[in-house]
C-alpha cells in the first residue's frame, strides 16, 4: 500500500497513540487493583492487630508507589495526546469527552494526588486512622477515575445522548451520554480485571517467596488470601465478560464477528473457533479448530442462532481482523487459565498441601504478568474492533487526525519509543529489587506501630529539638 | 457573569496554580546543579517529593477545562505547540520517575539526579518557549508548516526566562524547608535571580507592549493605564522586599543574627506574587483571546450544555480540593529534617 505525506503522518499518529496508551494501561490495571488489596490490608491491620496485615500494606506500597508514578508520567502524556495529534477529533468531540475528562480530574486525579503523600510519606505525620483513610481515599480515587475514563470510552463504541450541529457534537442528555448501552459492562469488567491483576501479581510474589522457603508467614499469608479473590473474581469476570459479549453482539456486530471470526454475512448454527488463521484478502479462515454450534449457543442461546459476520460490510468498514481474533482468543485464554489456578488452589487447601506443591507454586509465580497482557489483549479487542471508526459508526479515524508533517510525529514517536523501552526496563528492574528485598522485618514494624500511635508525641519531640537550631541559623 | 467568561478566569486561575505550584518544583530540579553532595540532592527532592503529584495535576487541569471548554483552542494550540508539548511531556517524564526510582538506586542515583534536573530544566524551557510564541502569535500555518517556525529569538528568549523565574520560586521554597548551609546556598542564589527575573519580566512587558496596537493602548492610553499602574507598581515592591529577605537570611548565617520563621516564608510569598503579577499582566495584554491574534474564547468556546454540565463540578470539587491540598501542605510543615525518611 502506498501512502502519501498527510496518510504517513496519520498512521504515525495512530501508532504513537496505540504505543502510548497502551503503555499507560499497564500501570493503572496494576495500581487501581493494588490500592484497594492494600487498603484491604490496612484496614484488617486496625480491625485485627495482627502485625502480618500490616506487613502485606507497608511491603506492597513500594510496589504500588512505583507503578502509580508511572501511571502518572505515562498519563499525562495522554490527556495532551487528544490536542497534539488528533485536533479534528478533540474540535468536533471536545464538547462530549472534554467534560467527562474535566469530571475525572476533579473527582479522582487531585484526590489520589492529595491523599498519594499521606499515604507514603505520612506514616507517622498522622495517626493510625486518618492513615487508613488517606489509604482509602486513593483507592476511591482510583475507582472514580476509572468510571469517567471508561464513561468517555464507552461513549465512543456505543454514542448516545448526543447530536450532530455544523459537524460538531453537542450534548442532549449527560444521562444518557455517561450511561451509554455498553458502559456499565466495559467498567464492570475493567475493575474486574485490575482486581484480578493485582490479585495475581500478589499471588505469584508470594508463591516465589515460598518456593525460595522466605518470608513464610508473610506470604503464606499472601496466598492464600489472593487465591480466595481469584476464586471469587475470575469465574465473576467470566460472567461479566458474557455479558459484555452479549452487549457487543448487539451494539458492535462487526466487532463481534471478528473477534469470533465470523465471514459470512448472516450465519447460522456459528461454531465456536479455538482456533484459526484469518485471512482478510481470501476473506475466510485457514486450520479451523471448531465446536460446531457453541459460539451460536453462547451468544444468542440456541444452537441456530443467527450472528452477522464481517461481509455484512465493505472491507473498509471492517477492523485488522487477525489482531482482533487472536488478541480476544489471548483474553479468554488467560481468564480459564486464572479460574483453573483458582480451583486448583481451593483443591489443594482442602487437601492441606497448598504451600507445599511446588508445581502450583510455580505455576502461580510464573503468572504474575498474567493479568496485564489480559488487560492489554482484551483493550485491543475493543480499540482494534471498533475501526476504522473512531467514534462508532460516526467518525472515522482516519478523518481527524491533526495534519501534522510526518517527519514531526516520526521524532515524538521515536522519543517516546526510545524513553518508554527505557522506562519499562527500569521499571522491571526496580519492581524485581523491591521483591527481592521483602517484606520489613516485624520488629521493625513493632516499633513502627508504636511510632504511628504516638505520632504527635514524636512529631512535637522532633520540632523541640530542632527549635534551638532555628533561632540561632546553624549555631549550634 | 456571562459563563463563557467564568471558564475564561477558571482556565487562568487552573494555569496560574499549575505554574506557581510546579514552577517552584520545577525550579528545584533546575537548582539541582548548584548543589553538590548527595545529601543536598536528597534534600531537595525531599522537599517536594510529596507534592510534586498534584502540582503537577493541575497542568492535566488546564488541560482538560481547555479541551471541555474550549475546545476549538485546545485542538489549534495543542497542535500548533507539537514539538514543545511534546518535548515538555518527555522532560516531565524523566523528572517524575526520578522522585521514585532515586532513593531506590545505588548505582544509578546519578543518573536519576541528571534525569530529575534535565528533564525539569527541559519541562521549563519548553513551557517558556510557548509563552514566547503564544505571546508573539502563533505563526498561520504552525501545526503543517516548518518545524522550526516556533522558535524565534523572542521564545528563545522567554524559554530561558521562565526557568530563571521557577529557579527563584524554587530558591524561595528552598529557604522555607532548609536549615543552615542549604538555607544558605539558596538565597544567596535567590538575590541574582531577583534581578534576572525582573530583567526579564520588564523585556517581555515591553515587546508585548509592541505586539499590537491595541496592547499600547490598553496599558498606556486613558484611564486603564491608572488603573493598571499598581500591576508593575507592586512587581517592584516585591522585587525590592524579596531581595531584601534574601539579603537577611544570607547574612544570618555569617553573622549569627536571628532570623525569624517569617523571614524564611516571606520570600516564598513575595516570589509567588511576583507571579501572579506577571500572570495578570499577561492576561490585561492577550484578554480575551486564547489564541493572541487568532482564537478568542468567545469563539472556541462549547456549547452551553457542557459548561452547565461542569458548573456544579467546578463549584463544589475545587474549593474541596484547594482545601484538602492545603491541609496535605500542613501536614508536612516545617523543615524537611523533621519529616521521617520516605515510606
Amino acid at each position: 500500500m502506498e501512502l502519501d505525506s498527510a496518510q504517513l503522518s496519520a498512521v504515525l499518529s495512530r501508532i504513537q497513540f496505540a504505543f502510548t496508551v497502551s503503555f499507560h494501561i499497564i500501570f493503572p490495571s496494576i495500581t487501581i487493583g493494588l490500592a484497594t488489596l492494600i487498603a484491604l490490608w490496612e484496614g484488617l491491620w486496625l480491625r485485627t492487630g495482627n502485625p502480618v496485615y500490616l506487613q502485606l500494606a507497608k511491603f506492597w506500597i513500594k510496589p504500588f508507589a512505583i507503578t502509580f508514578g508511572m501511571g502518572v508520567v505515562s498519563g499525562i502524556v495522554l490527556s495532551y495526546e487528544f490536542g497534539t495529534n488528533f485536533s479534528k477529533f478533540s474540535e468536533i468531540t471536545g464538547a462530549v469527552l472534554g467534560p467527562l475528562m474535566a469530571y475525572e480530574v476533579l473527582t479522582a486525579f487531585f484526590l489520589e494526588a492529595g491523599f498519594l503523600g499521606v499515604m507514603l510519606f505520612g506514616w507517622q505525620r498522622v495517626s493510625a486512622k486518618l492513615h487508613y483513610f488517606a489509604t482509602c481515599t486513593v483507592a476511591v480515587g482510583t475507582w472514580i477515575s476509572a468510571f469517567w475514563i471508561i464513561a468517555a470510552n464507552s461513549w465512543m463504541q456505543t454514542p448516545t445522548g448526543h447530536r450532530i450541529v455544523d459537524g460538531k457534537f453537542e450534548v442532549v442528555s449527560w444521562f444518557e451520554v455517561i450511561f451509554n448501552p455498553s458502559m456499565p459492562y466495559r467498567l464492570s469488567h475493567m475493575l474486574l480485571a485490575t482486581l484480578l491483576t493485582a490479585t495475581f501479581v500478589v499471588m505469584a510474589t508470594s508463591a516465589w517467596y515460598l518456593l525460595k522457603q522466605q518470608h513464610q508467614a508473610f506470604a503464606r499469608k499472601g496466598l492464600s488470601l489472593t487465591l480466595w479473590l481469584a476464586l471469587v473474581l475470575a469465574p465473576l469476570q467470566a460472567v461479566v465478560g458474557d455479558f459484555h459479549g452479549l452487549n457487543v453482539k448487539e451494539h458492535q456486530p462487526i466487532k463481534l464477528a471478528a473477534m469470533e471470526g465470523i465471514w459470512p454475512a448472516r450465519e447460522s448454527n456459528v461454531p465456536l473457533l479455538l482456533f484459526a488463521w484469518p485471512d482478510q484478502k481470501a476473506e475466510k479462515n485457514h486450520f479451523e479448530v471448531a465446536v460446531p454450534g457453541l459460539a451460536s449457543l453462547i451468544l444468542t442461546h440456541q444452537w441456530d442462532g443467527e450472528l452477522t459476520g464481517l461481509k455484512s460490510v465493505p472491507a473498509s468498514d471492517r477492523p485488522n481482523v487477525p489482531l482482533v481474533f487472536f488478541s480476544f482468543r489471548v483474553m479468554v485464554g488467560l481468564g480459564v487459565l486464572m479460574i483453573g489456578v483458582a480451583m486448583l488452589g481451593l483443591l489443594l487447601r482442602w487437601r492441606g498441601t497448598l504451600y507445599q506443591s511446588r508445581w502450583f507454586l510455580r505455576i502461580c509465580s510464573v503468572l504474575a504478568p498474567s493479568g496485564v497482557i489480559a488487560v492489554l489483549a482484551g483493550w485491543y479487542v475493543v480499540e482494534v474492533g471498533r475501526q476504522p471508526w473512531l467514534v462508532q459508526g460516526l467518525v472515522r479515524t482516519m478523518d481527524v487526525v491533526s495534519p501534522l508533517p510526518a517527519e514531526r510525529v516520526m521524532l515524538s514517536l521515536s522519543l517516546f519509543v526510545l524513553t518508554y523501552s527505557l522506562l519499562f526496563g527500569v521499571y522491571l528492574y526496580f519492581f524485581r529489587k523491591l521483591i527481592k528485598k521483602g517484606p520489613p522485618a516485624l520488629d521493625e514494624l513493632q516499633q513502627l506501630q508504636i511510632g504511628v500511635k504516638a505520632s504527635g508525641y514524636a512529631v512535637s519531640f522532633n520540632k523541640a529539638l530542632a527549635e534551638p537550631g532555628q533561632s540561632n541559623g546553624q549555631g549550634a | 457573569m456571562d459563563i463563557s467568561l467564568f471558564y475564561f478566569l477558571l482556565l487562568g486561575f487552573a494555569i496560574l496554580m499549575y505554574v506557581v505550584l510546579d514552577g517552584f518544583d520545577l525550579g528545584i530540579g533546575i537548582l539541582y546543579p548548584w548543589f553538590a553532595s548527595d545529601e543536598e540532592h536528597d534534600h531537595l527532592m525531599r522537599s517536594v517529593a510529596h507534592v510534586w503529584d498534584g502540582n503537577e495535576t493541575w497542568l492535566v487541569f488546564g488541560g482538560v477545562i481547555l479541551f471541555g471548554a474550549f475546545p476549538a483552542a485546545y485542538a489549534l494550540l495543542l497542535s500548533s505547540l507539537y514539538l514543545p508539548i511534546m518535548l515538555m511531556l518527555i522532560g516531565l517524564i524523566f523528572r517524575g520517575v526520578a522522585f521514585e526510582y532515586r532513593f531506590k538506586s545505588h548505582s544509578s542515583r546519578i543518573w536519576w539526579s541528571r534525569a530529575f534536573s534535565l528533564g525539569s530544566t527541559l519541562a521549563a524551557c519548553c513551557q517558556g518557549l510557548m509563552l514566547g510564541a503564544l505571546v508573539q502569535g502563533l505563526p498561520a500555518d504552525a501545526v503543517a508548516g516548518h518545524s522550526l517556525a516556533l522558535f524565534t529569538p523572542f521564545s528563545l528568549f522567554t524559554a530561558l526566562a521562565v526557568p530563571a523565574g521557577y529557579a527563584l520560586l524554587g530558591c524561595t521554597y528552598l529557604v522555607m524547608k532548609s536549615r543552615g548551609a542549604i538555607q544558605h546556598k539558596a538565597a544567596q542564589r535567590g538575590r541574582p535571580l531577583v534581578w534576572l527575573v525582573m530583567a526579564a519580566m520588564a523585556v517581555v512587558s515591553l515587546l508585548t507592549l509592541l505586539q499590537s496596537e491595541q496592547i499600547m493602548q490598553r496599558w498606556l492610553g486613558g484611564w486603564h493605564a491608572l488603573a493598571l499602574l499598581p500591576l508593575p507598581l507592586l512587581a517592584i515592591v516585591a522585587a525590592r522586599l524579596l531581595y531584601r529577605d534574601l539579603g537577611r537570611v544570607r547574612k544570618s548565617h555569617h553573622q549569627a543574627i536571628a532570623v525569624t520563621e517569617k523571614h524564611e516564608d516571606r520570600p516564598f510569598w513575595l516570589a509567588v506574587s511576583l507571579f501572579v503579577l506577571a500572570f495578570a499582566g499577561l492576561v490585561v495584554s492577550l484578554f480575551p483571546d486564547l489564541l493572541p491574534g487568532q482564537l478568542s474564547y468567545q469563539n472556541a468556546v462549547a456549547p452551553a450544555a457542557s459548561l452547565w454540565f461542569m458548573l456544579p463540578g467546578v463549584l463544589i470539587f475545587v474549593p474541596l480540593i484547594l482545601a484538602y491540598t492545603i491541609w496535605g501542605y500542613r501536614i508536612f510543615a516545617g523543615k524537611v529534617e523533621d519529616f521521617e525518611q520516605g515510606y
